[in-house]
């Protein structure tokens, strides 16, 4: 047990700590308020600690734990709320009100509650490290299930159907003589990657609802993701849709030092709404991670590896799993910031020279794997880390040191959030590398995505290209060609890649029905050139009633849209060809 | 204060005074961030702090900088307590200054508790989403940038623009629809003006509010370290009278910038590493610290609406000061110094202003169902027009096509009968959309897309639908 010999802000400096370790977790004070081991120099200790350092006096106690950051795994997690230190904050709702004191422990799985077990794997069965033995229905949506922790294999010698709590043995497994008890729980240190078979090539799309990311900048599954944007860009409200509608068996929210309402927000409203999946609560396939601004800077530092940790986890079990983290630049800053008090000496803008290193060991344990032990099975993390750079400069180091990991882009743009266009995702800057990677996946379900998408953003560059020499001349010294051109530009544009997060229908949008409307608008472009070319003006091409309908697409729902696309195909070869004979 | 501590710490070993910091000989059983008395040679006293404690030094930030602190007679007392402000429902109508001592000349109050002055994080678990509707009474804000309770939404302005002036109008019209409630101001003027200061006190005194009123008030004059704790001091009294006294409290902080320029020298006097502009790196957490204490609680009656007001320096919004508000903030006011110069008030630009709580605040049952379409409608409709405005600047506005023509002069109508509105003039909600329909009657009616047609039948005006 050692004392305390400094305190400066969250840094906190402790005497007489010989045989601590880097990354132990320590108590400080009266209060035992949670601290972590960033340093050890000679007896001294150096911790930063995860809550408020008031009142904290020279000689008072710090007492080492003797085991490193980790998080809890076992049924409850889902639908829980987590601090950055993953301690349940309903729970701290119940224990100490409205406020957050110091001090205040609470575990994040519930000790008291039972759950049913059914074994998978009988007596006399030999199992590996990571092998399922057996399953607890945790929410309407996951099954979650019971693995052999790391570290752990050998010949099943008993093992129970029943009810338990997360802390009663379940099963018991015997290795050369030593016979070792399984509960519903196991930990795992949150800093370092959970084990499995192999690494895969991420595959497959992960549908999110949003066009424009799902037809025009895929990301697969096992992917990694970053979404830079200046504030009122939308980020928050794109973050949410993916959290709401992501295609995905379980989505972990890590709200890493953002703002209050809008996680209470977010809260809130997935209590209410349906996995247009599953029709069960969406809350039963997400986690939360809160750590709004206001709470302590040192566990904003841990809750994005406390969200990895829980996603790798359900990924070993099989599932494929999107964390979303809002925002890896208030992470960074919590880091410069104990950089800076610890004297070390900054890189780039005062972040510390370790911040693109820091970032890679969170973004790649991203990734599609084959997991350990059986029955085989596949399980995927997704990442899409959000970042927030100071006053929409995408060249600080934040998002710079980001885009050299991440493999798909998508960028918010001040200029569309002025013109709210939303999703701001640019369609010039933004990329995707998985664009081959998703490729079977939309061949079994809209073959004709590779080519409309093609298309589609050869107009729009085109269009970007025309806007340059419409600013010099005006719309109307343009040939008609490239009237049409534009005209049809902004029915790409509004008609499909502006998508309303709070419009009841188009908020989802199904990957066929994307499809459905992007052919639609091409099908159009198609018919109004044959228009042009006998004589027909764009001005009159432009007060179609079809631009009015194909204008009114979105509203309709999934289910019905592709016989509607149909008669609208119709209609629009009947109409714009009745045109045509008009005036023949 | 209290008197928790029986015997009282004190040293006269000084090593070193400098700036606004004290560095003295290491006294046992200090807390970090207690409170000290620095009683100097001649009897006076200042208040600091102990901002770094270890055992061989103390570091003490002294408010009030350390002028006149000698090295030999100066005695530093610790209090052994941490600051808080004496807090009691006798506040309203009182003046204080940015250490919490009243200013007006009244007595002393005699508190019904002592808060610690950083409060405590929200458990974001017990949180409300805000959803009640402010009605300010101006169509930008109602219509376009609707204002809820719980809210933090600040106000961007640039020297010489009319934020003081929009602030006090919306103080003097605020009121949320069919609830009388009980209702508090918390005042914090930080590091402005006398007359500035001075020019709110009177138009509170007009409306009669002053009564319901806590002003905190540091002006250009006072010490500079006074600013760091002034908005804190004003958040604990809104802290009191929200969640202990169930009153809906706005808390008006003027001019953040000022904050944030006390932040940066005091960073620099503790020779800490600098991050953009000078600005320390801590700046977003703490300014976090002061804006998410506004809010909503599950079970509480009362709610914190925080308005802060900031001068964007060289009108930049990409400067630090703005910049990391609007990354806390629920959206912001921007101030158009274009605008102004078109002698429109309110000068508020309509493109970079936002409020992110909005959605919950409008709609059926809290303004009226067309609302968010009118939102969006409004919105492209003049942004459309702007776009048009700027390229018949280059090609003249003949060039343009009938149609553009009528884009063209949306806006210019827009901004002369949405946007502006006289400093006195109260417009409802419902008021404020029906401007809005009878400025869409000038568009071709199949151009109202964002628009769903149940409304165009309801509410566009008839028989004057524009030319196509």
């Amino acid at each position: 047990m050692g004392k305390i010999w400094r305190v400066s802000g969250p840094l906190v400096i402790a005497d007489e700590m010989k045989g601590s370790q880097v990354y132990e977790i320590v108590e400080i004070g009266k209060a035992g308020l949670v601290g972590e081991i960033t340093g050890l120099d000679g007896d001294k200790a150096i911790i930063q600690a995860h809550e408020d350092t008031l009142g904290l006096k020279v000689g008072d106690k710090v007492e080492g734990t003797g085991r490193i950051l980790s998080v809890e795994l076992g049924p409850g997690i889902v639908g829980s709320i987590y601090d950055g230190l993953q301690k349940s904050l309903l729970t701290l709702v119940e224990e100490s009100g409205s406020f957050i004191k110091r001090g205040v422990k609470a575990l994040a799985l519930d000790r008291n509650k039972k759950w049913h077990f059914t074994p998978t794997v009988k007596a006399g069965d030999i199992l590996g490290v990571g092998s399922i033995i057996g399953t607890v229905p945790e929410t309407s949506i996951i099954e979650h299930r019971i693995m052999v922790p790391p570290g752990f294999k050998g010949t099943i010698r008993e093992i129970h159907e029943g009810d338990y709590t997360v802390d009663e043995t379940v099963a018991w497994l015997e290795y050369e003589g030593k016979v070792s008890e399984l509960t519903l729980k196991q930990e795992w240190p949150v800093r370092k990657p959970r084990p499995y078979e192999q690494r895969l090539a991420p595959s497959g799309l992960l549908a999110t609802g949003m066009r424009v990311m799902d037809y025009m900048f895929p990301l697969a599954l096992g992917g990694k993701a970053a979404i830079p944007g200046g504030f009122g860009t939308g980020k928050t409200v794109a973050l949410q849709q993916l959290a709401k509608w992501a295609q995905t068996h379980l989505n972990i929210y890590v709200g890493c030092g953002e703002r209050g309402n809008e996680m209470s927000d977010v809260l809130y409203s997935f209590r209410k709404l349906k996995d247009p999946n599953t029709g069960e609560l969406l809350q039963d396939k997400e986690i939360f991670i809160a750590n709004t601004s206001n709470m302590p800077v040192v566990a904003r530092e841990a809750s994005i590896f406390v969200g990895i940790t829980v996603a790798e986890y359900f990924r070993d079990m099989g599932y494929d799993v999107l964390l979303i983290a809002d925002s890896t630049s208030r992470w960074a800053e919590a880091m410069r910031e104990m950089g800076g008090r610890l004297e070390e000496m900054p890189g780039e803008e005062g972040f510390p020279s370790y911040l693109g290193s820091r970032l890679s060991s969170f973004y790649e344990r991203a990734g599609m794997v084959e997991c350990l032990g059986r029955p085989e099975r596949k399980g995927s993390v997704t990442v899409i880390g959000a970042v927030s750079p100071p006053g929409a400069d995408f060249s600080e180091p934040v998002t710079q040191n980001t885009l050299r990991i991440v493999d798909a882009l998508y960028s918010l743009d001040v200029s569309l959030a002025n013109k709210r266009h939303f999703p701001t995702i640019n369609w010039l800057t933004s990329y995707s590398l998985y664009t081959d990677a998703v490729g079977d996946w939309w061949n079994g379900v809209y073959p004709e995505w590779a080519n409309t998408r093609t298309a589609a953003l050869k107009i729009l560059q085109q269009e970007a290209e025309l806007e340059e020499i419409v600013r010099l001349v005006g719309p109307e010294a343009l040939p008609e060609g490239d009237k049409l051109l534009l005209l049809v530009a902004r029915m790409l544009r509004e008609d499909f890649l502006q998508q309303s997060a709070y419009h009841e229908i188009d908020a989802y949008c199904a990957p066929l029905k994307a499809g459905l409307m992007i052919t639609t608008i091409m099908k159009f472009y198609e018919l109004a050139r044959e228009m042009l070319n006998s004589g027909i003006r764009v001005e009159e091409i432009r007060s179609s009633p079809m631009v009015y309908k194909i204008s009114r697409m979105k509203d309709i729902s999934n289910e019905l849209f592709e016989q509607k696309a149909k008669e609208l195909w119709q209609e629009m070869e009947q109409e714009l060809a009745a045109d045509k004979g008009g005036v023949l | 204060m209290s008197f928790s501590s029986l015997y009282i710490k004190e040293g006269r070993a000084i090593r070193k005074a400098k700036g606004a910091l004290l560095i003295v000989e290491s006294i046992p059983g200090v807390e970090f961030n207690e409170i000290v008395d620095v009683q100097l040679g001649n009897g006076e006293i200042k208040r600091g702090q102990a901002i770094d404690i270890g055992e061989e030094a103390i570091v003490i930030q002294v408010f009030g900088g350390v002028s006149e602190v000698d090295l030999i007679d100066s005695k530093v007392r610790f209090k052994g307590e941490t600051l808080k402000l004496p807090v009691s429902i006798d506040m309203l109508g009182r003046f204080f200054n940015g250490m919490g001592e009243p200013i007006d000349g009244g007595p002393p109050i005699i508190p019904d508790n002592y808060m610690e002055v950083n409060g405590e994080p929200m458990n974001p678990a017990a949180r409300q989403p805000p959803a009640e509707f402010i009605e300010t009474g101006i169509s930008v804000i109602d219509g376009l940038n609707a204002l809820v309770r719980g809210q933090k939404l600040p106000i961007f302005s640039g020297a010489g623009l009319p934020h003081n002036r929009i602030a006090a109008q919306i103080i003097r019209q605020a009121t949320v629809k069919g609830e009388a409630g009980k209702f508090a101001l918390v005042f914090a003027a930080i590091g402005i003006s006398y007359d500035e200061a001075s020019f709110f006190m009177k138009n509170l005194e007009g409306t009669g509010a002053l009564e319901r009123t806590v002003a905190f008030i540091n002006t250009a004059s006072d010490p500079v370290i006074e600013r760091i704790s002034t908005p804190r001091m004003a958040l604990t009294a809104a802290d009191y009278m929200a969640w202990e006294q169930d009153m809906h409290v706005l808390v008006i902080l003027t001019d953040m910038t000022n904050y944030c320029e006390a932040l940066r020298e005091l960073s620099s006097m503790r020779e800490e590493i600098p991050s953009r502009r000078g600005y320390p790196g801590y700046m977003y957490t703490d300014l976090a610290t002061i804006y998410e204490r506004a809010g909503r609680l599950m079970g509480k009656e009362g709610s914190i609406t925080i308005m802060p007001i900031l001068t964007m320096p060289d009108d930049d919004i990409t400067h630090p000061i703005p910049d990391l508000t609007g990354y806390i903030t629920e959206g912001q006011i921007v101030l158009s110094r274009n605008l102004e110069r078109k002698g429109i008030y309110l000068p508020i630009d309509v493109f970079l202003s936002l409020s992110r709580m909005m959605k919950e605040g409008i709609g059926p049952g809290k303004t009226r169902d067309d609302h968010n379409n009118v939102f969006m409608q409004s919105y492209a409709a003049y942004s459309e027009g702007c776009y048009l405005r700027e390229i018949s600047t280059i090609i003249g506005a003949e060039s343009l096509s009938e149609r553009d023509k009528v884009y063209l002069t949306f806006a210019d109508e827009f901004e002369r009968k949405f946007v502006s509105q006289g400093e006195f003039e109260k417009r409802k909600v419902e008021d404020t959309l029906d401007i809005a329909w009878s400025l869409f009657s000038m568009l071709p009616e199949r151009d109202l897309r964002l628009i769903s047609e149940e409304f165009v039948r309801k509410y566009l005006p008839k028989g004057e639908s524009g030319s196509p």
